[in-house]
């Protein structure tokens, strides 16, 4: 019988000696910078507008975006969004709270949550996706399953060593997206508050459970559910893996369907079923912001209920067939 | 036809049962049957196509056989493959491993993986096929034949007591095939089971103590190589003047068959070197002096009398009725 320790250390000695995680650290060191330097340009042209007051600065983005609900060239979902915006503002503005304060935390905060849906499951599919395909694509898993271990023992660790990557990738896009544009904005701003709890029905915002949390606390909750959103995605790819042969195929699969899952989300709203599609139900950090899910009737309850669905699917999925299967080539 | 369960002395290490396999809706494998007991080299020949390679697949737990059963040492291979396994080491077609490693990263890799395996037995291994001078560089940067050697050591190294090896002169030269030839020999006479397939007839003459023609998904005969041989008669090439007269006199002989060139299969080198007035016969070789006594008598001028030993291309061609094998 063998432990299934070092079959982990094995599968996770192969990603390392890959490089596969040092490419990912490589692309976060390449396009944190930029997207902190398009924030520092974006800070100064408000600097010079509005003299560095905050509030004028809100307060001209809510005149903004109420004149243009005006306008009849703009379709009715996008007004319902802008309102929900214009009252989270407000709600800001009444609450002298800057819901913008630069700094390496807010930087980092916003960077999170533009990147749950597309960038950190593509940093997270480049090691998913060839774990099994890639082994079949050069012959090794003949050498692999063709030792006295079980075939499940073997998924199992390379599972293990997935989600123990998938963690660290969370971990390092957090620490050096703050590292990075901390050199910029500066380390400080944890205990800065932060409004999380906004109930959006319609295009009105119900503010009655709204409450202030400082900044450090909503970034443990974002990562939580980044770490959510990533282990779904990352089994997802894997099953993915475990079903195609080649890992060129399984990595345009999943790119296809968190693709098409951005896309949906900006027009799927008429498309109620489509909920329970998981691209749709990625940006779980939404929920903590406040902004308006995409389709009608997803909570954050739904949206993690939808995942953790087609998570355990796919273990099964590829428990069963890597168990089972002849492998001929 | 032999049915596999003769010959040899040793305890029977891998016995394969009746094993069929059926992908899609046709039988790949239609009926192998043979036993391979320990310290002899057990050739599998068979054309291209033939099964082979599925075959030894099922040996290893790669594909599961649709009916029939395969043992190592006594425990089902498909049942209990966390025992069986235990007892193999194989190369399955290509020695493919982990380039990005390397061959010692790749060694304590699959030692990790199986039990009773040490830093020691690892030195060992590479001592074994002598990889100790680059054993610390990356794989990547290894000719064909050190790759077959790595595979070896990666097969060895859980102290195996069948050794199943694919086709495993493909991309060795002459060299290294001598060298592969003598090193399994060894293997075998320390004991081990050695299961060895090949398209190459003369691979298997050389190297096999036992042998199973498969062709077409069925094995076709099972037996020892000098055993399945000598079932055949040698060749014999006769150069005789004058040529007519000869042929009148051995053509009314039921106990010598006349060939066309056409029908045999001879090295390019003896055919070359054939006159003109030549005869190929197949015959009893204890026959020749008599033969030689009519013909003389009968005043034909026996220039050269040829005797070509039979080979298991023959018995293969007989068996296969003329499929080709490349």
């Amino acid at each position: 019988m063998i432990n299934l320790l070092p079959l982990i250390r094995n599968e996770c000695l192969k990603i390392i000696k890959k490089k596969r995680f040092y490419v990912i650290l490589l692309i976060l060191l390449v396009l944190v910078p930029m997207f902190t330097y398009a924030q520092m340009r974006i800070a100064e042209r408000s600097q010079n507008k509005f003299n560095s007051d905050w509030r004028l600065e809100v307060q001209q983005q809510i005149t903004d975006n109420q004149n243009s609900l005006g306008s009849d060239r703009i379709p009715e979902e996008w007004k319902s969004y802008r309102k929900i915006f214009v009252q989270q503002l407000q709600y800001y503005l009444n609450h002298d709270v800057n819901p913008n304060e630069p700094s390496g935390v807010t930087f980092t905060r916003e960077f999170l949550d533009n990147s749950v849906t597309l960038f950190i499951p593509l940093l997270i599919m480049a090691v998913a996706s060839d774990l099994v395909s890639g082994e079949r694509t050069t012959g090794t898993i003949k050498m692999l399953l063709t030792r006295p271990v079980k075939r499940w023992k073997v998924l199992f660790s390379k599972m293990a060593a997935l989600l123990m990557f998938v963690s660290l990738i969370v971990l390092s896009t957090f620490l050096v997206s703050y590292l990075i544009s901390g050199l910029a904005f500066g380390y400080k701003g944890f205990n800065v508050p932060v409004f999380t709890g906004f109930q959006i029905s319609g295009d009105s915002v119900d503010m009655s459970t709204v409450h202030a949390v400082p900044q450090w606390k909503y970034l443990l909750m974002q990562c939580g559910l980044i770490w959510f959103v990533s282990v779904v995605v990352a089994l997802l790819a894997f099953m993915v893996s475990v079903l195609v042969r080649s890992t060129a195929a399984s990595i345009v699969v999943m790119m296809a369907a968190l693709i098409a899952g951005t896309i949906l989300t900006n027009m799927a709203s008429a498309w109620t079923t489509a909920k329970y599609l998981f691209m749709v139900n990625l940006g779980l950090t939404g929920y903590l912001a406040g902004t308006p899910a995409p389709i009608e009737g997803m909570t954050l309850a739904f949206s993690m209920a939808v995942l953790a669905v087609w998570g355990l699917a796919s273990v099964i999925i590829s428990f069963t067939v890597f168990t089972k299967r002849d492998i001929l080539n | 036809m032999t049915n596999g369960k003769s010959g040899g002395s040793g305890a029977v290490v891998l016995s394969v049962d009746g094993v069929r396999k059926k992908i899609g809706r046709k039988w790949i494998i239609d009926d192998v049957t043979f036993d391979v007991r320990e310290g002899e080299i057990f050739g599998f020949l068979g054309p291209n196509g033939a099964g082979k390679t599925t075959t030894i697949r099922m040996l290893v737990d790669l594909i599961r056989p649709s009916e029939g059963k395969i043992t190592v040492c006594g425990f089902n291979v498909n049942r209990n493959p966390e025992k069986a396994l235990q007892y193999v080491g194989s190369i399955v077609e290509n020695p493919e491993v982990y380039t990005y490693l390397t061959g010692w990263e790749n060694l304590q890799h699959f030692a990790r993986m199986q039990p009773g395996v040490d830093k020691a037995r690892i030195a060992e291994v590479v001592d074994i096929v002598r990889l100790d001078q680059r054993i610390h560089d990356k794989v990547s940067t290894y000719s064909l034949g050190m790759r077959q050697r790595l595979g070896i050591a990666q097969a060895l190294l859980g102290r195996p007591r069948l050794l199943i090896l694919d086709e495993p002169t493909n991309g060795l030269d002459p060299k290294g095939i001598k060298e592969l030839r003598e090193f399994i020999r060894k293997l075998a006479d320390e004991g081990l089971a050695v299961f060895v397939s090949s398209h190459l007839l003369s691979e298997i003459q050389l190297l096999c103590d036992r042998v199973a023609i498969i062709s077409k998904g069925r094995v076709l005969a099972v037996g020892g190589v000098n055993e399945l041989v000598s079932r055949n008669s040698p060749y014999v090439l006769w150069e005789l003047e004058p040529f007519d007269r000869a042929q009148e006199l051995m053509i009314d002989r039921s106990d010598i068959q006349l060939l066309e060139l056409s029908e045999v299969t001879l090295d390019d080198s003896i055919i070359a070197g054939m006159g003109p007035n030549s005869l190929i016969t197949i015959m009893d070789e204890d026959l020749i002096p008599e033969i030689v006594a009519v013909l003389v008598t009968a005043e034909v001028e026996v220039r050269a009398v040829h005797k070509i030993n039979p080979t298991l291309e023959q018995l293969f061609l007989k068996l296969t009725e003329g499929e080709t094998i490349d």
